[in-house]
């Protein structure tokens, strides 16, 4: 039994929707800018990337939509989509196996701001009844569920950005002890001040004031990542379902590892995501040298994106520095537990449009870093397999391994 | 070939006494631990009353650079985890084969809350001032802080994460670790779940959909899961962390097995955020399938520890979830509810229930349900009403429901040879 994706549905800086997000991630177009979600803004980091064109409006039922954050609002019309693409009825599903997990890192903290607000300068009975749903880390899980009659397993796993591939691997899981169907992914809303005010002090947001220049991993001029709004479900199916129903499978969940090497100790994750690297290839069957693209964290900190180099360098070791390797969230930012799953689904578009894409604005990648960085142009490349690289806030490191479904064979 | 998950370790932080041994003992007394709340100063609020945990961090062993960096439910699941591991005597040659699977439903509300009044000037600045802000605040953003300290203690450097399904996550994140050990992904993982949601914006939540008790006047009395008169759940705090290993690690180091974790399902409910049905359908879907997993039928559960949190809607629900998934079974098994006694810390309740299971089977001893003087007449089956009995005890079951829908089981067996 094999995991497949069969549907994505992305909400990013760079696009709503596969059709807008590829052709800006493929041609390098950068997405961030000033931000705009509270005013003045008082805090050193002035470029975000934002999903402006975003309106919970006809995505949305309008009760839900008042009820819900920003978060959930993205997860909800990303689930939505995904659901389109992957041409899937829940209701031609089993009742108890379709399920939903999805990855948070800060849950709906707009919301909770507004909320406790009230608290603050007005009392406790002028606290709404929905703070207690919109600002937990389940929202998006059980508005999902809810919304789309899912009753199967479902869950919520928070390890920061891993935690994206983190929920997908618990995904493939539930697919391989007998559900059908998963809608997983992540999605994040981090733009109200108190929320800015806390990702402050993890000290690795980018204060530069260039779009253009703010966040540019592998670089000599890295100087911090830039936070970013959105994210991406997808539906992840048993392939046999999948193909019973005709549905093109669009890459195969192959293989997934999880390791730990403590909280902002990027410097100490190469052998944390080497690890995690080699145990991903092992479970999906493939060695190192199968590898066809790399998707990186890219934190865009000096001692963590040569810590990430270190750990591509010892899997591939001779082969480093042919290996393709990308960072498209470059442009248009890190948006935490939807990060890793945004990479996920570009890796899906990758592997079916034999494209890897670059990572935009990047122009001096490091020498000692032996990467083969894409950087300019999108760069053709017959990719069957790809792997993808994340690391959390709090020390997670993941891999997880994709793999170009093979070709139905002809005949009877 | 299967891969089994022993308990190896246990650790509780809960109302009414810290470690396992007090625990315990407030349990099988029936004594409660619902008082009037103390943390902060409740006047104004609808319910003013809770089970709060008499917790001296540096008592507990914590130095004054964890308590600085770790929020309150934080410090209860390092201590608890301490317990676990040092009962557990873990002697592992590789930790990137050490796992921690944390769960949380609310993570750092109390250091959220504390530093929001501080950055915002109590409320009057939606633009709160960064420069005010505790250096660690970065910390209470994601719950993922909570699984890393506890790796942090044991020195894990397998998969580490945290689970947070609401008020199911203490089963979950139990059931999740547990699969990540039967899975191969890990031969030990440190689970368990905390949560110190007694803080003004918890409380106020809870006032606002009224799912509180709000027995100000009697607050001994006020968590009475399947009585008539009760009004509400009572918001707990606490921890309880379980240390997960595979059965032939286990018995190859010769450790001491508590009890084997058989059998984990959730499903959702797709219903209603906070509501639950009447049916309880989905949650006897979730008992059935943990028990498949457990091979075992309803004649062979000898215990349910239910989801017991004093709401009306909940008492029903699960009453039926019971008589549809166990049958005649159902009025045959002691069912109880030790929320009544320490009440509901939500993300943080699932992990201490499985900890009362374990000592429960360990002990022989079914703990009661506080307060049950009047039984709810829709409620009937036996909830063991106010004094533990003595019971030779094989398969426990344990259930949770939580906000979004979720409805989880989990399956104990008694530690037998393998």
């Amino acid at each position: 039994m094999s995991p497949v994706v069969t549907g994505l549905g992305v909400i990013a800086p760079s696009g709503i929707g596969v059709g807008d997000f590829w052709p800006a991630v493929r041609d390098g177009h950068v997405a961030l800018g000033p931000v705009s979600r509270f005013e003045p803004n008082p805090y050193p980091v002035v470029v975000t990337g934002e999903v402006s064109e975003f309106e919970p409006e006809g995505w949305i039922d309008p009760r839900i939509t008042v009820q819900t954050d920003r978060f959930t609002h993205f997860a909800l019309a990303a689930a939505g989509m995904a659901l389109r693409d992957a041409e899937l009825d829940p209701r031609t599903v089993p009742p108890f196996e379709f399920g939903v997990v999805t990855a948070s890192y800060s849950g709906g903290v707009e919301f909770g701001q507004r909320e406790i607000e009230r608290l603050w300068k007005d009392g406790p009975e002028h606290v709404g009844p929905y703070q207690s749903i919109a600002w937990f880390y389940a929202a998006c899980t059980g508005q999902i569920s809810i919304g789309n009659g899912l009753r199967g397993p479902s869950g919520v796993l928070v390890a920061d950005e891993a935690g994206g591939l983190d929920a997908i691997a618990a995904a493939a899981g539930e697919l391989r002890r007998g559900a059908k169907a998963m809608l997983v992914g992540g999605a994040e809303a981090p733009f109200c001040p108190y929320s800015m005010c806390c990702q402050l002090g993890l000290g690795l947001l980018s204060t530069g004031e260039d779009p253009t220049t703010a966040y540019l991993p592998f670089s000599y001029r890295a100087n911090g990542f830039t936070p970013a709004e959105g994210g991406a479900m997808l539906v992840v199916e048993d392939e046999e379902a999948a193909r019973a129903r005709g549905v093109d499978v669009r890459a195969v969940v192959a293989g997934h590892c999880a390791t730990y090497t403590g909280t902002q100790r990027f410097d100490r994750s190469a052998e944390g995501l080497l690890r995690a690297a080699e145990g991903a290839l092992a479970e999906a069957g493939v060695d190192a040298a199968d590898v066809d693209v790399v998707f990186l964290d890219a934190l865009a900190d000096r001692r963590a994106d040569a810590a990430e180099a270190e750990a591509v360098r010892r899997l591939f070791g001779d082969r480093a520095d042919r290996v393709p390797a990308t960072a498209p969230k470059a442009g248009y930012g890190r948006c935490y537990s939807g990060a890793a799953v945004l990479d996920v689904a570009t890796a899906v578009l990758a592997i079916e449009h034999g494209t890897v894409p670059p990572t935009p604005g990047v122009r001096d990648c490091r020498f000692d870093l032996d990467l083969d960085l894409v950087t300019g142009a999108a760069r053709a490349a017959d990719i069957r397999t790809a792997l993808v690289l994340s690391r959390g806030q709090h020390g997670g490191n993941s891999a997880l391994v994709l793999r170009r479904p093979e070709p139905i064979q002809g005949g009877n | 070939m299967t891969r089994r998950v022993a308990v190896t370790g246990l650790g509780v932080v809960a109302p009414g006494g810290n470690g396992t041994k007090a625990f315990w003992e407030l349990l099988t007394a029936g004594r409660t631990a619902t008082r009037p709340i103390s943390l902060f100063d409740a006047a104004g609020f609808r319910s003013r009353i809770a089970a709060e945990c008499d917790f001296d961090p540096a008592e507990a062993g914590l130095t004054a650079a964890e308590v600085a960096r770790m929020d309150r439910y934080v410090q209860f699941a390092a201590v608890a985890a301490d317990e676990a591991w040092q009962q557990a005597e873990m002697d592992l040659a590789d930790p990137w084969r050490l796992g921690v699977c944390t769960g949380s439903a609310v993570g750092a509300t109390t250091l959220l809350e504390r530093d929001y009044a501080v950055t915002s000037n109590a409320g009057a600045d939606w633009l709160v001032d960064a420069r005010l802000a505790s250096p660690f605040l970065h910390r209470a953003l994601s719950p993922a802080a909570l699984a890393a300290e506890v790796a942090d203690r044991v020195g894990a450097r397998g998969p580490v994460r945290t689970v947070s399904t609401g008020c199911t996550a203490g089963l979950d994140a139990v059931g999740h670790a547990a699969r990540l050990i039967e899975e191969d992904r890990a031969d030990v993982v440190v689970a368990g779940a905390a949560e110190s949601p007694i803080s003004p914006i918890a409380v106020a939540c809870f006032d606002a959909i009224r799912a509180t008790s709000a027995r100000n006047d009697d607050p001994a009395h006020a968590a009475r899961p399947f009585d008539l008169d009760r009004d509400g759940f009572v918001l707990g705090e606490g921890a309880a962390v379980l240390v997960l290993e595979e059965w032939e690690h286990a018995r190859r180091r010769g450790a001491v097995v508590l009890a084997e974790v058989a059998g984990f399902a959730t499903r959702s409910n797709a219903h209603h955020m906070t509501g639950l049905t009447a049916e309880g359908v989905e949650m006897a879907e979730a008992v059935r399938r943990a028990m498949d997993q457990a091979r075992l039928g309803p004649d062979d559960v000898d215990y349910v520890n239910a989801h017991g949190s004093g709401t009306r809607q909940n008492d029903r629900h699960e009453t039926a979830a019971f008589r549809r998934v166990l049958g005649a079974r159902a009025y045959e098994v002691p069912v109880s509810s030790i929320k009544s006694m320490i009440g509901h810390s939500l993300g943080a309740i699932g992990s201490i229930e499985l900890a009362a299971c374990v000592l429960a089977l360990t002990e022989g001893v079914v703990p009661p349900t506080a307060n049950l003087d009047t039984p709810d007449p829709e409620c009937d089956l036996d909830y063991v009403p106010h004094t533990a009995r003595e019971r030779d005890l094989r398969a426990v079951l344990s259930v949770g429901s939580g906000f979004g829908g979720f409805q989880s089981a989990v399956v104990l067996t008694r530690a037998r040879r393998s």
